[in-house]
């Protein structure tokens, strides 16, 4: 065999990088978290395309503003470029994503061999989903697949992490460094038992939670005081799902269309009665953003509206959010400065 | 049938009622079992257990049931295959996000955990399902495994107490014993068991 060249040697994903201590990863999501700052992600739309400047494209506007990049599985089961494929070209330059997997389309000797292959390439983060029926989706004849559910592959994750196992039982040389995730939908029946699973899904193995869309404020504190109630806001970090509504026609289809998506009648009267609906969602989400931070054991927000990248990049930057955080950044930074010179 | 499934869910209680007297003679009768070989059982109790928690659960036989686990709604019937539902799409009306028609399977499973007395096991995380194990009667299943679990136990005791009294182990061995015995040494208990099983139980599980 002939000698490494010297770039082979070279870590790219920074594996080798030991994990900071009570850290499960080295990812930035879960530095930001821990650190007790208010964390933001953002939703990147995968295109249906080969071309990766459609990615970096979209990705862009979200790096400035967003701790990790969400990269869809097939979301609504439509297909497009597969999450992985998006991940791996963020990590090429240096952007943190957000790996989902969905239970749908792959079984279990598919997912636990995506997870190393996703921890190779400097995955970090990744979120457990069960996935929607592939009814509603573009290949509605496709086998539907849920070999895992969104808990036991929690639980699996965990265990190729913690125990360095596949389920099987046979052993993991280099265990993957993942700081582990899942969704919950505070806002759809039954909304009693949506906190029980939610610790369910602690009890799984979920560190953070990033939840569906949430236009019902009233309802996801209901939630959060159960959440708080149980104590779960002290064992997972939550991150509230939020986007902007285009138009009330929009907002309407999606509340028929779409699996698990309430939205309240009083926001849509309140963009059928704007003069521009899509400027007046925008409002709605950052009004939103604002209130749920001032909700007790929140951890932060996480950003989506389908292949809107610039709008969602925009709607952070304006909601405030990031405000303390670059005023501490920059006073680091002189810090740093000062002492070295 | 769809109408009887959604009883059982508003009888769970009396079905776990009625499951929790079953299943220790289950168990009780492992000893039987065995000497009738569990092999040639499989067929004629997976067929009694298809038709009746057929008929009362549209039960799919996954032959790992969970009824007790999940309100005695049966997790199968969910089009997803969720083992820990229910999932985020379920909707308004309380219905299932992939059949319109049907109430969603697990808002009936954790209705009927709210009615049982083990309603709480609703919490458990459970596992994927084995699918090799499709078919096969989960009533013989509980039945082995609760006994292996006793006969584990009893060996875990033994092993304490030759850990607690060493010298004594080292000594008089007869005193603080560890090996197997055989089953005629223990002439007044598991009169039916026999060595070879606990010895199949023994071997390596997990394909390496
Ligand atoms: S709505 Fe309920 S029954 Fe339907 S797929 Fe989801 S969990 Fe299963």
């Amino acid at each position: 065999m002939a000698d490494l060249r010297p770039e082979d040697k070279l870590d790219p994903a920074g594996l080798t990088v030991p994990v900071p201590p009570g850290h499960r990863s080295n990812s930035r999501l879960e530095r930001v978290l821990r650190s007790g700052r208010f964390a933001v992600t953002a939703e990147l739309n995968p295109p249906d395309s080969a071309n990766p400047e459609d990615v970096y494209e979209a990705a862009r506007p979200l790096s400035e503003v967003a701790d990790a990049i969400n990269a869809t599985d097939a979301s609504g089961a439509n297909c497009h470029m597969s999450s992985l494929g998006i991940c791996s070209l963020l990590a090429r330059v240096g952007y943190g994503s957000v790996f989902q997997i969905s239970c749908r389309d792959r079984n279990r000797i598919a997912i636990q061999g995506d997870v190393l292959g996703a921890a190779v390439i400097g995955v970090s983060n990744i979120l457990c989903l069960t996935g929607d029926g592939v009814g509603v989706g573009d290949q509605p004849g496709a086998k539907p697949v849920f070999d895992f559910d969104a808990i036991s592959l929690l639980r699996t994750l965990r265990t190729m992490r913690d125990d360095g196992m596949f389920l099987s039982g046979r052993k993991i040389t280099s265990p993957p460094k993942i700081f582990l995730g899942a969704a919950e939908n505070p806002c759809i029946p039954p909304f009693e038992t949506r906190a029980d699973r939610l610790a369910k899904k602690v009890e799984a193995g979920a560190e953070f939670i990033q939840t569906n869309y949430i236009y019902d404020v009233d309802l996801f504190k209901r939630f959060m005081d159960r959440v708080r109630d149980m104590g779960l806001h002290e064992r997972v970090f939550i991150l509230a799902g939020v986007g902007p509504l285009a138009s009330a026609r929009a907002a309407k289809w999606m509340r028929t269309n779409v699996p698990g998506i309430h939205v309240p009648d009083a926001i849509i009267e309140r963009l059928e009665g704007a003069e521009k609906q899509g400027l007046e969602g925008k409002k709605i989400c950052i009004e939103l953003i604002q209130k749920i931070r001032e909700i007790a054991g929140v951890s932060g927000v996480h950003v989506m509206a389908y292949r809107r990248e610039e709008l969602v990049s925009e709607i952070i930057s304006e909601s405030g959010v990031l405000e303390g955080r670059h005023a501490s950044d920059r006073r680091r930074r002189r810090a740093a400065r000062a002492t070295s010179g | 049938m769809y109408a009887v499934r959604r009883y059982a869910v508003r009888h769970a209680r009396f079905f776990e009622r009625l499951y929790n007297s079953f299943e220790p003679v289950m168990v009780f009768l492992d000893p039987i079992f065995r000497s009738m070989g569990y092999n040639r059982l499989e067929r004629p109790v997976a067929a009694v257990e298809r038709a009746v928690k057929g008929l009362l659960f549209d039960c799919q036989m996954c032959g790992q049931c969970v009824l007790s686990s999940t309100g005695m709604s049966c997790p199968m019937n969910c089009p997803k295959n969720l083992r820990n539902g229910p999932c985020g799409g379920v909707r308004q009306n309380g219905h299932c996000e992939v059949k319109p028609l049907m109430k969603c399977v697990w808002i009936d499973a954790w209705e009927g955990a709210a009615r049982m007395k083990g309603g709480d096991k609703i919490q458990t995380v459970q596992p994927p399902v084995d699918r090799s194990l499709e078919g096969s009667s989960s009533w013989l299943r509980v039945a082995r495994e609760m006994a292996e679990q006793k006969r584990a136990t009893r060996e875990a005791e033994r092993h304490a107490l030759a850990e607690a009294f060493s010298e004594a182990r080292a000594e008089e061995p007869a005193a603080v014993p560890l090996a197997r015995e055989p089953d005629a040494a223990r002439p007044h208990r598991e009169a039916n068991e026999s060595t070879t099983v606990i010895e199949t139980a023994e071997a390596p599980q997990g394909k390496v």
